[in-house]
């Protein structure tokens, strides 16, 4: 309803609180229909939400997210050679397009990236041969007539299963998952690599991006984030801790660690600092559903990238301008490091980003307004309108306002969520999961 | 027995039912392993429940068994394949329609493909009335799926319904393989252009004409790479179908598309399937006997060689070249000698000169065919610079690879030329820093001495072979005494009791304790082709002396040899601790080497 207008009046119709450190949710992302909803979090677990369809007696919902499936996915480890813990922390999820009735989702956290199958069962097979109904062996003596399983009506059960694990391919962190559009490969970028794998081998992987420097004294940059082109199978994009995009196209070589386009922005000498590098550090990159644009977020602000202009953005939304003079007290508290992720409605018509304080910002592109909304249980309870917020800057603070100085930097927005079709966003708070979708009046 | 298998059985019961009912029972237990034999002995089932009950209760029950893990869906796929007998004949092979569709849908390609396989097979079991009215709705039903999983199957099927089904039926199936080639999902557009070639072939050549270029076209010009090359190779079999005058406006226009692709896989599979193609239309040809047209044809291929296969070599990729690389040479024997030497042979001498050491060696490992066509000598000028580079690679596996095309290529080039050129760098490989090489190397003289014969062997091998004997590297040592093991026998007798046993005798006093104990295995090794005076007068007294030598492993090699006893195995730890009790100094790294090999 909201789509295409001004930013959508959010209801709040789902949330999760969990009062655990190991649930503090680490990745949220919806599947292609936007009927699942996946998170994954700190403790290496991965809860799914489904969609309810429509009830008669709430005709104000379209429906609420209730859980489907929880399961663990990854474990906590030890790497022996290299005397390294490997945390069981989700870093990502990203859902596959749907294939069957099952649905399959890749999880990865430093190291392995694992595929799951989350399928339904509302069969089972009843009768045996050698027990009776309530378990007691028969007589082996005494079988007068086989008896072939019959399939019996139950209770609908959800199961998650792994399906294959892709392993031992990432000396350094992954960052990012990445699933292309020939629906057969995807790719997996690490802080100095990007590998390529076909979602059947999990024993082989190609290398298509190599940054390392020979002598590793002369690192200057790290790979940030990659993503596959929503079209085009041949395209990909990565960032760098630099601030700079590069648009790769496997169509030229096996390796690419040439780049076809590179996207950066001139740096004002104005506002330069000793901090312009680390805040132009780009911490999310997503292409729009259109293939047409790319938007990056930096410590600041979120840009959206025209694919055929490379010198400058086309856009350039401040998430929250008002902490340049509080960078200095962000360093030393190593907040500045934050890796805001930022993602695109389902018309490429807005976008969503967090920030601190659990205040998160949406702009909507054509009308070029933007708006503060927070995430916490007291503001948004079930059906409660959102209420736009508003940080002071200046001398004054007006009503309603809260002061730059009381933000609490603990509280903060990293992970966003927007249905792919809907005005439905999922927006992860530490360890509670906000659902809110537009008010039908 | 009859009544076994209605299985009923009297009224105090069957001991034989007992192992069924354990079957039937394992084929739902929590062991995958004991699922999958029972899955495995699915027909001792079925014969014991008898065709009724087959039908009317196993079949469904296996039909929502989709759940299972992959090894079992497989085994289950393909058993069915084979169960047109056990549901009660061809009549009945329509009931194992049902869990074949529901596993053509499962994730698991390899289940998918065994789906389609045994779908295939039982397809012929049908009569022409059971095929229209249940197969070749289920493969609607398929092609029309909501999952491009049952998409995907449906695509393999098509083939083998088409010829027997009326022709209303036909246009209707033409039109399902038509939407699958402009499926929304890759996976399916995939699926059709890999089997684009095959339904071209059960297709009338009208329609192959009319319906399967323009799809041929359309998927190879898709937007995705992965589509377009699976449409290359397509063209393979769709080549064979087309009279010779339409290809040159049906099909080469796309090749030539391909060929020129900005993807590199999609140039890849063009210089991959490019020999394979024009046998294709070279098959037609020859089939066809018409001199005339073949005339034309090889100057059309030859007007086609320059445009596309230089554009292929100048390829930046060293994919693509060492693709094309190792299908050039077959081109030869099609287009003829002068054809190859106006056409092919600079691209083999660009190729030769290539920096990618794989592209070279792919030109070398296939020369035989270029041989056949125009002979050695035209290469040799070029062939030589290349080989010689090869050989001194700083890469010694590319050197290892080198090695083992020598005996291919003296064969090829003749005595003269490779004395004259080759044989130095043979000999050079002997003293090799690799162990792998050295070894490699040794093995190749034996097998040129197998080809030129022992006469060659006295003149030019054995006096630099037994030439190393009296190097001051060990290692060197060693090898003589590995290249006298290995070449006794091709040499015969007399050489090996004249010139090679004395060195090998004279070899016994060396100051390292590993060539002593070589000595004692070498001497074991030879004794087969040495005549009996010489083995009693002088190979008896040198073992026995090394048999009361001052190092333990020398004493055991010498007695073993003197016993007779036949073994292979060195055991690395002996080998370590002779270097060890060796009063030499040795370079620590070479023995590490040595150790290592």
């Amino acid at each position: 309803e909201g789509r295409g207008k001004d930013p959508p009046h959010l209801v709040g119709i789902h949330s999760v609180f969990c009062p655990f450190s190991a649930d503090i949710i680490s990745t949220v992302e919806f599947n292609y229909s936007g009927d699942l909803l996946a998170t994954g979090d700190k403790g290496g677990r991965v809860v799914i939400f489904q969609h309810e369809q429509e009830s008669k007696n709430r005709p104000q919902l379209r429906g609420e997210y209730n859980v489907y499936s929880t399961f663990q996915s990854h474990e906590p480890e030890f790497d022996y050679l290299k005397s390294l813990e490997i945390e069981e922390k989700i870093n990502k999820i990203r859902w596959l397009p749907q294939q069957n009735a099952a649905h399959f989702l890749l999880s990865t956290n430093d190291k392995t990236i694992k595929l799951w199958k989350i399928s339904e069962r509302d069969k089972r097979a009843e009768g045996y041969n050698l027990k009776d109904e309530d378990g007691r062996l028969r007589d082996p003596f005494r079988i007068t007539s086989l008896r072939v399983p019959v399939l019996m009506p139950m209770d609908l059960m959800v199961e998650a299963s792994p399906r294959r694990i892709f392993a031992n391919a990432h000396t350094y962190h992954i960052n990012s998952i990445s699933v292309n559009s020939d629906h057969e490969t995807y790719l997996s970028a690490d802080d100095l690599r990007i590998n390529l794998w076909h979602l059947e081998i999990t024993d082989r992987s190609f290398n298509i991006v190599d940054i390392k420097p020979a002598n590793m004294e002369e690192l200057t940059e790290v790979i940030t984030a990659a993503e596959c082109h929503p079209l085009q199978c041949n395209v990909f994009v990565y960032s760098s801790s630099k601030g700079t995009i590069r648009l790769c196209d496997m169509r030229a070589a096996a390796l690419c660690d040439r780049h076809s386009k590179f996207f950066e922005e001139p740096e004002d000498p104005s506002s330069r600092s000793f901090f312009s590098e680390i805040i132009s550090s780009i911490s999310d990159v997503k292409f729009s559903h259109s293939g047409r644009y790319m938007m990056t977020r930096d410590y600041l602000s979120v840009k959206v990238w025209d694919l055929n202009m490379e010198n400058r953005p086309v856009e350039t939304y401040q998430v929250h301008e008002y902490l340049r003079s509080k960078l200095c007290s962000l360093y030393e508290n190593d907040c500045i490091f934050d890796k805001f992720e930022c993602c695109w409605n389902g018309s490429d018509s807005a976008i969503m980003t967090g920030s601190y304080n659990n205040f998160f910002r949406m702009f909507d592109r054509n009308t070029r307004r933007d708006i503060t909304l927070e995430a916490s249980r007291e503001s948004s309870k079930p059906r409660a309108t959102l209420k736009p917020r508003k940080v002071s800057t200046g001398g004054k603070r007006k009503k309603d306002e809260i002061s730059v100085d009381s933000l609490d930097f603990n509280k903060k927005i990293l992970h966003t969520a927007w249905h792919p079709k809907d005005n439905v966003i999922a927006v992860a708070a530490t360890n509670n999961l906000y659902i809110f979708q537009d008010k039908i009046n | 027995r009859q009544l076994r298998r209605n299985g009923g059985g009297g009224a105090d019961g069957d001991d034989s039912l007992y192992p069924i009912a354990v079957l039937i029972d394992e084929l739902r237990n929590e062991d995958v392993q004991l699922r999958l034999n029972s899955i495995k002995k699915l027909s001792t089932i079925a014969l014991a429940l008898g065709v009724e009950r087959t039908r009317t209760e196993l079949l469904p029950f296996l039909t929502d068994t989709i759940y299972d893990e992959d090894e079992v869906l497989l085994a289950l796929a393909e058993q069915l394949g084979n169960f047109t007998m056990l549901v009660g004949g061809p009549e009945y092979v329509h009931c194992l329609l049902p869990p074949l569709e529901s596993l053509a849908t499962v994730e698991e390609t390899v289940v998918r493909d065994k789906a389609v396989e045994s779908l295939r097979k039982i397809s012929q079991e049908h009569s022409p009335v059971d095929l229209e009215v249940h197969f070749e709705p289920l493969v609607k039903r398929l092609a029309s799926g909501d999952w491009f999983t049952s998409r995907t199957s449906a695509c393999g099927l098509f083939s083998v319904c088409y010829p027997r089904v009326s022709s209303t039926v036909k246009a209707e199936i033409r039109q399902h393989f038509r939407t699958l080639c402009s499926d929304d999902t890759p996976m399916v557009r995939r699926a059709a252009a890999s089997k684009l070639g095959e339904f071209a072939k059960v297709l009338e050549l009208d329609y192959v004409k009319s319906d399967i270029i323009s799809l041929f076209t359309a998927l190879a010009s898709d937007e995705q790479d992965s589509v377009r090359l699976l449409a290359v190779e397509a063209c393979v079999s769709i080549a064979t179908l087309l009279p010779q005058e339409d290809l040159e406006s049906l099909v080469m226009p796309t090749l030539r598309q391909a060929a020129e692709d900005k993807s590199w896989r999609v140039r890849y599979m063009v210089a991959d399937k490019f020999s394979e193609t024009f046998v294709s239309l070279q098959m037609y040809l020859c089939f066809n006997c018409i001199h005339s047209v073949l005339t034309i044809w090889l100057s059309d291929l030859c007007l086609l060689c320059p445009v596309s296969e230089q554009e292929l070599v100048s390829d930046t990729n060293q994919h693509v070249k060492s693709a094309l690389a190792s299908v050039i040479m077959g081109l030869s024997t099609i287009l003829g000698k002068d054809n190859t030497i106006e056409h092919l042979l600079p691209l083999f001498l660009a190729q030769l000169k290539d920096e990618c050491p794989e592209v070279r060696l792919n030109i070398i490992s296939n020369l035989d065919c270029v041989n056949e066509v125009i002979g050695i000598r035209q290469l040799s000028q070029s062939l030589l610079p290349a080989i010689v580079e090869l050989a001194e690679d700083a890469k010694w596996r590319v050197r290892l690879a080198i090695i083992e095309y020598m005996p291919l290529l003296a064969g090829q080039l003749g005595v003269e030329f490779f004395d004259e050129k080759l044989n130095t760098l043979c000999m050079a490989w002997l003293i090799d820093h690799v162990y792998a090489i050295r070894e490699a190397a040794t093995c190749n003289l034996m097998k040129l001495v197998e080809k030129f014969g022992a006469e060659w062997a006295q003149n030019t091998i054995v006096p630099k072979v037994l030439g190393m004997a009296n190097d001051p590297n060990y290692l060197h040592r060693m090898t003589t005494l590995f290249c006298i093991n290995a070449l006794s026998e091709a040499c015969g007798q007399d050489i090996t009791t004249k010139q090679m046993l004395p060195v090998v005798l004279k070899m016994s006093n060396d100051q390292v304790a590993n060539v002593r104990f070589n000595v004692a295995k070498s001497l074991q090794k030879i004794g087969p082709v040495l005549d009996s005076n010489a083995l009693q007068t002088e190979v008896k007294p040198v073992l026995e002396k090394l048999a009361t030598d001052t190092d333990m492993d020398v004493k055991y090699f010498a007695q073993e040899a003197i016993s007779g006893k036949h073994f292979t195995l060195i055991n690395v730890n002996k080998l370590k601790m002779a270097i060890i009790k060796s009063e030499m100094h040795f370079n620590l790294l070479v023995f590490t080497v040595l150790v290592l090999a």
